[in-house]
């Protein structure tokens, strides 16, 4: 009996501490720095990759119109308002004449008085020319003096060059009436083509200096987007290539485009490439200039090989390349990749082919001496 | 022979197991503390082990880009990269800030890294989810402890940002976790004014005579183009080419372009020794004291629990068992609890590590010392009972 009750204790006492020290052995070896490190892995395929590139831009006319006066002056008054239409030709403003209209009339004066003097030097030249042929034929009839007859001659020449002189001053007086009538015209505001007005900068009433813009106007047929790529990405960009182009205000909506041109010219500073990409329709509404647009350029599909996700690609001592399971060992195999497209599937050039397995998402950094024990998803992370 | 050991212990057994819990709790505190000290200072690291840099380069005389606010213009990187020995350089940003995702926020620092491929400096270097950024914007990588799943959106300053990729262990030296976003981006929300505050100094711009000036009309527009600007970054991170020695590239840089280099040991020193040093000493300094504390109640139980059987000791004496006998039974005794205490201790603390909200890093090592400290404090203590049983007068077992 005694000895039942001692081996009853001694179950229990085993039936705690067992159990204990089991859980000690797996603690120690299934958790922290000595645990194996959970890795997925995948296949490597081979696919074709449509790579495309992504770039933010901001919507811009192409085009763009400022109006505004080619001499100093006052704004007399503006037509019209921020928004609306205008056609070609017309008015949209006038500057302050100033005496400019007083100048026409002294310049119509001015012509009037030449016009006289020019009716005043015909006339006097007739009645040269008849008194001269009158003395001519005097002079045949021997009525006359040689010399009254030389002077009525001297006369009409006088008479024909104050006439030439009269006519040429009736043509300044005429030129110069139009100067200052085309001057006159030159005060009005004129839009160029059909167009939105953008910005009415100046205010009736405003002094402005020669050149500096009052009324802005853009061609709302031609808008495009000024879009900058990262220059790291940016290979491949080139004209005509399809785009899709999405505007912040309308996020999830994305309109057809196309690459318009890619600039000759990169931002040196931000390292960035430019181009412009065309709507293929006129956006509805119009989008506001100066709106942030995201783009994403297609670039013709690559020919089909081996691809992994770029979530496999690791870099160790300077090398890329993709950790695989040898034997249960991770080795680390040297690649060399090739495009990459928005949704991170690489190609890989040399190193991988299809069918290999590959490490892609692992608990920890691995390395080559690295337990590890491949799971189908690594612990903590939701599907 | 019988073990006297064994046999006292059988006879209250219970009571042994349950003071051999109680201890072992307490050694799993101690445990968890010197976990939480070095989860401090991993922490310091795996942001260095991270950044994947042989070498940072920051503004001059600053301790940046951890400890101290480092700026330099964000293309001073092509100069850098120009240097002999360097393999890769690369822009990188750090801010911490509140991630808001609706109406909840988390505590993060946000990393811009510069456009590349996977390996490039600064980026993360695994991932345990999703995939890595691809587009130069609005993309971003997130440590999967700032609760964000794949396909998440979330803002940081005006922009948007959806979650394409978790990874893990991606830390600040505080134990925020990271999210990593395109430089671009970052450099923006780092330095970029918010909407009220541009205006505002549009405005003040404008009332400015200076740049206001109706001669030049378009200065005012580039004036405020200017001020519109953030050329900058926190550090450059640099990897340099196998054969280079780390600090002769450190020196020429440090020559010739007049910035301040950290480093891998030097940035260690700065992070562990500066940025966490007085955090580290305050848990450090816990940790000591509750040793003692433990050593004591250690000391303390052992000594009660012998006390509590100097009757049958007296007996035991008095029927002329050796001193020998008696001393190694509670030696033998207090180190059979030290041991369970151990062995529980170890996998409490273990098995509430994950919960704590920063990093426990539990070193094997750590263990090994944790084990060896137990034994010695149960042989210390088994000592001062040992001499309390021995002095026990035979006599005690019949006089009572």
């Amino acid at each position: 009996m005694k000895n039942f009750a001692l081996q009853r204790r001694t179950l229990a006492l085993l039936a705690v501490l067992l159990p204990l020290l089991a859980l000690f052995v797996y603690v120690a070896l299934r958790s922290g720095p000595l645990a194996p490190i959970p890795v997925t892995v995948t296949t490597v395929e081979n696919r074709a990759i449509v790579p495309e590139l992504f770039g933010i831009g901001t919507v811009e006319s192409r085009y763009t119109y400022k109006i505004g006066p080619t001499a100093a002056g006052r704004v007399k008054h503006l037509e019209v308002q921020v928004g609306d239409l205008v056609k070609a030709g017309q008015v949209l403003g006038e500057m302050d004449p100033v005496d400019l209209d007083e100048r026409i009339r002294a310049q119509q004066a001015s012509l009037k008085r030449s016009e006289a003097q020019l009716l005043e030097a015909r006339t006097r030249r007739d009645f040269a020319q008849t008194q001269a042929r009158r003395y001519e034929q005097l002079l045949a009839a021997r009525s006359t003096s040689e010399e009254i007859a030389f002077t009525r001659q001297y006369e009409l020449q006088v008479a024909e060059a104050a006439l030439r002189s009269a006519q040429e001053e009736v043509h300044r007086a005429r030129a110069d009436h139009e100067a200052v009538r085309v001057q006159r015209r030159n005060l009005h505001l004129v839009a160029p083509v059909d167009g939105l007005v953008t910005a009415r900068h100046i205010e009736p009433g405003t002094t402005v200096v020669a050149g500096q813009p009052v009324v802005e106007v853009i061609d709302p047929e031609n808008l495009w987007v000024n879009v900058r790529f990262d220059q790291t990405h940016a290979y491949g960009l080139a004209g005509d290539l399809p785009a899709r182009i999405e505007l912040r205000s309308q996020a999830g909506v994305s309109r057809t485009g196309r690459v318009l041109r890619v600039e000759p010219l990169a931002d040196a500073v931000t390292e960035e490439m430019l181009a412009k990409v065309v709507f293929d329709e006129r956006p509805e509404p119009l989008p506001p200039v100066g709106e942030l647009t995201e783009v994403t350029v297609t670039l013709p599909a690559l020919p089909s090989g081996p691809v992994i996700p770029n979530a496999a690609i690791q870099r160790l001592n300077g090398q890329a390349g993709v950790w695989q399971i040898d034997d249960g060992e991770p080795t680390f195999s040297v690649v060399e990749l090739g495009t990459i497209d928005l949704d991170g599937l690489t190609q890989v050039k040399q190193g991988l082919k299809a069918g290999d397995q590959v490490v892609v998402y692992s608990h920890r950094a691995l390395s080559s001496n690295s337990r590890i024990k491949v799971v189908e998803r690594l612990p903590g992370v939701q599907p | 022979m019988i073990s006297l050991a064994g046999r006292d212990i059988m006879h209250a057994w219970g009571k042994f197991v349950l003071t051999g819990l109680g201890l072992g709790l307490l050694i799993g505190v101690t445990l968890s503390m010197a976990g939480i000290y070095r989860g401090m200072v991993d922490d310091a690291r795996a942001l260095l082990d991270n950044s994947g840099a042989d070498l940072w380069v920051v503004q001059k005389d600053t301790l940046g880009p951890y400890a101290e606010p480092s700026s330099l213009y964000d293309d001073l990187w092509r100069s850098i990269r120009g240097m002999p020995g360097v393999a890769r350089a690369a822009n990188v940003t750090y801010l911490t800030m509140q991630v808001r995702q609706g109406e909840w926020d988390v505590r993060a620092m946000v990393t811009g890294i510069t456009a590349g491929e996977p390996g490039t400096p600064g980026w993360p270097p695994y991932l345990v989810a999703g995939r890595q950024i691809t587009r130069g914007h609005y993309e971003a990588v997130a440590d999967i402890a700032t609760g964000f799943r794949l396909g998440d959106q979330f803002q940081i300053r005006r922009n948007h940002y959806t979650v394409v990729g978790l990874t893990r262990r991606m830390v600040s030296s505080n134990g925020d976790p990271m999210i990593f976003i395109p430089l671009k981006d970052a450099s923006e929300a780092q330095f970029l004014k918010d909407n009220d505050a541009i205006h505002q100094q549009r405005r003040r711009t404008v009332e400015t005579p200076a740049f206001n000036r109706p001669g030049i009309p378009d200065l005012l527009d580039e004036v405020i183009a200017s001020q519109s600007t953030n050329p900058y970054v926190n550090a450059v991170l640099v990897q340099i080419k196998s054969g280079y020695v780390a600090s002769d590239v450190a020196d020429s840089i440090r020559r010739w372009q007049r910035l301040q280099v950290y480093d891998r040991i030097q940035m260690e020193q700065i992070l562990v020794g500066k940025l966490i040093a007085t955090s580290a000493k305050q848990i450090g300094m816990f940790l000591v004291i509750l040793s003692v504390v433990s050593a004591a109640i250690v000391a303390f139980i052992i000594y009660t629990l012998t006390l509590g059987k100097i009757r049958e000791i007296a007996v035991l004496k008095l029927i002329g068992t050796k001193n020998r006998t008696i001393a190694g039974m509670i030696l033998q005794q207090a180190i059979a609890l030290g041991l369970i205490g151990f062995v529980v201790g170890k996998i409490t603390a273990t098995l509430w590590a994950p919960i704590f909200p920063k990093y426990v890093l539990l070193e094997p090592l750590d263990s090994v010392r944790g084990f060896v400290a137990v034994v010695i404090i149960c042989v210390l203590s088994s000592f001062i009972a040992i001499r309390a049983a021995l002095k026990v007068d035979p006599a005690e077992a019949i006089g009572g």
